[in-house]
């Protein structure tokens, strides 16, 4: 109950802070309609891939990353320099609790982001939904948004001020979005080093499970292991973003301070 | 039991000591004032019993409970108001009391502690639009929400105008009447004097003075100051030669101290009579609690 309360608490200080609903919601579907404008929504693989069949879903997960990552590691480390996490660490509230409403928030405007880019794509540029593989997806989607928040709290906890937490989000998720398939179509072969980074980073591997879900040339349920050019398999990439969310969650459980005005 | 109970608390910070064996008690419907500069040890004091800071050695416990480890159940039984104010600005007053109400076991009604608070008319108002004595108001509300039994305010009035502090001193009294033991730190001396029941001057993290704001004038003040305005700005030709050695003359002021007034008195007004002199504007008193506090933390090393 204390969890819900404190969720909708956070929801509710996400909607009253314009700037971040613009930068999480609105974003993905302003790059969505530039993107398949400039490119034009025509077929661009031989089954019927059109552009916005491509990013939609990609930007999807820009936007879910926008808020899991960014937003909370951000709004986390802005209530720390202000003192209020200080404040709050006074009250009886359980930390694990707060900590578990913060996520849990995040995780929910990521959904909401996810489904206005799904909406617009779906019903303006009529891009196609395969049922058998939306399991899948949506197990992807959970992973990452997981992975992203866990990541968010380690980056607040590793930056002593929001200035920097804002800096260091910014510089680590938009290289990494042009390297993990989501501004940049994979139109021809990455430089072997380019490739290496965006399969060391989980972006890419969020980004391959979720938007497999929407290649009508992967097929499959999505629950397997081996990784072919014609199978739709979510598990191998789930292994690497929950390794990546069990490192950054024991570094910010480790890092993590109430306050940082003072030793 | 005392509510408040610290005994020879200490704590540095990399090496520099910010407290140096600190004791004292603070009785149940108490308000005790911590009084110093910046720099004497309050806030640390304060943090070690808020339970955000361990002490490096020495004892404090409050309601019975180590602040350190007694958790969530010592964290319902108190109620605080940090240094900095610290707000969700996006925020109404209203949510944020209400808020805070879902973090404790038997709180409140919201709307009434709003009203305690004075902000009633601005229950709907966003945290941001709030002046700065209505957001330390707002916090107040915060630290009594959950019905604690004692209170801790680290400077509540600092950088507040005059009126904004009269309502916040009038708001810690309506508390202390309605039985909550109040802990408070300050830097002003007119603030403990009109809180607090006893006071502790504090100063490079020792206790320097302890007692009532009465007990301490008797304890520093050793002399009466008679004080009157002199007609011409100084002093009268004819004034009394054994007078006129006790008198310091400043922007038409003449000041004598004395230990005993009522001889030193007498002489003045007996001179005053027969001179027809007007003596008006004569005033008798012992310096002020100001004054003792002053004195008692300057030791000139310069006002910190």
């Amino acid at each position: 109950m204390l969890l819900w309360y404190e969720t909708v608490h956070q929801l509710l200080l996400f909607a009253r802070r314009p700037a971040s609903v613009f930068l999480v919601i609105i974003m993905p579907v302003i790059l969505l309609v530039v993107f398949t404008e400039l490119f034009g929504n025509e077929l661009i693989e031989d089954k019927d891939v059109t552009t916005a069949q491509f990013y939609t879903p990609a930007l999807a997960v820009f936007g879910a990353v926008t808020a899991c990552y960014s937003y909370l590691a951000v709004a986390t480390a802005n209530a720390r320099d202000t003192g209020i996490l200080k404040r709050i660490r006074g009250t009886p509230l359980p930390p694990a609790i707060f900590v578990a409403a913060r996520i849990v928030s995040v995780s929910i405007i990521a959904l909401i982001a996810v489904a206005v880019v799904m909406a617009v794509g779906i019903t303006f540029y009529g891009i196609k939904v395969y049922w058998e593989k939306v399991p899948a997806g949506l197990v992807a989607l959970t992973a990452g948004t997981m992975t992203f928040a866990s990541l968010g709290m380690m980056v607040t906890a590793l930056c002593r001020t929001s200035e920097l937490v804002q800096a260091v989000t910014s510089a680590t998720l938009l290289p990494l979005a042009f390297v993990s398939n989501i501004f940049i179509r994979p139109f021809r072969e990455q430089p072997a080093w380019m490739q290496f980074i965006g399969d060391v980073f989980p972006l890419k591997h969020f980004s391959d499970a979720f938007t497999g879900m929407f290649r009508p040339g992967l097929k499959g349920h999505g629950f397997v292991w081996q990784e072919t050019e014609e199978i739709y398999a979510i598990l191998p990439e789930l292994a690497i973003m929950i390794a990546w969310g069990l490192l950054a969650t024991a570094l910010a459980a480790y890092f993590f301070r109430w306050d940082n005005r003072s030793a | 039991m005392s509510t408040v109970a610290v005994a020879n608390l200490t704590k540095s910070y990399s090496g520099a000591p910010a407290l140096k064996g600190v004791s004292f008690q603070v009785e149940p419907a108490e308000t005790f004032a911590l009084l110093g500069p910046n720099g004497a040890g309050k806030t640390t004091c304060l943090e070690i019993l808020e339970g955000y800071r361990t002490p490096d050695g020495g004892e404090a416990r409050v309601l019975d409970m180590n602040p350190a480890t007694g958790g969530r159940r010592f964290r319902e039984s108190i109620g605080l108001v940090l240094q900095v104010t610290s707000l969700e600005l996006e925020l109404t007053a209203r949510e944020t009391v209400s808020a805070f109400s879902k973090y404790y076991p038997k709180p409140l009604n919201v709307d009434e502690v709003i009203d305690i608070v004075g902000l009633g008319h601005a229950a709907a108002k966003r945290v941001k639009a709030l002046s700065g004595g209505q957001q330390r108001r707002l916090e107040i509300a915060l630290g009594i929400i959950g019905d604690p039994a004692v209170i801790f305010l680290d400077e509540p009035t600092t950088g507040l105008d005059p009126d904004a502090r009269r309502k916040i001193w009038q708001l810690i009294l309506d508390l202390n009447s309605r039985g909550k033991t109040i802990l408070l730190s300050s830097h002003y001396m007119d603030e403990v004097e009109a809180l607090a029941h006893r006071l502790a001057v504090m100063k490079h993290g020792e206790i320097i003075a302890e007692g009532s704001p009465a007990q301490l004038q008797d304890r520093f003040s050793d002399h009466a100051v008679i004080r009157f305005g002199l007609s011409g700005n100084e002093l009268p030709d004819d004034f009394p030669g054994p007078l006129r050695q006790l008198v310091e003359v400043s922007r038409g002021w003449a000041t004598l101290r004395a230990r005993d007034p009522a001889p030193v008195l007498a002489d003045l007004t007996n001179w005053a009579f027969r001179h027809r002199y007007d003596l008006s504007s004569i005033t008798v008193a012992r310096p002020s609690l100001e004054d003792i506090y002053l004195k008692l933390t300057g030791d000139g090393e310069g006002a910190r």
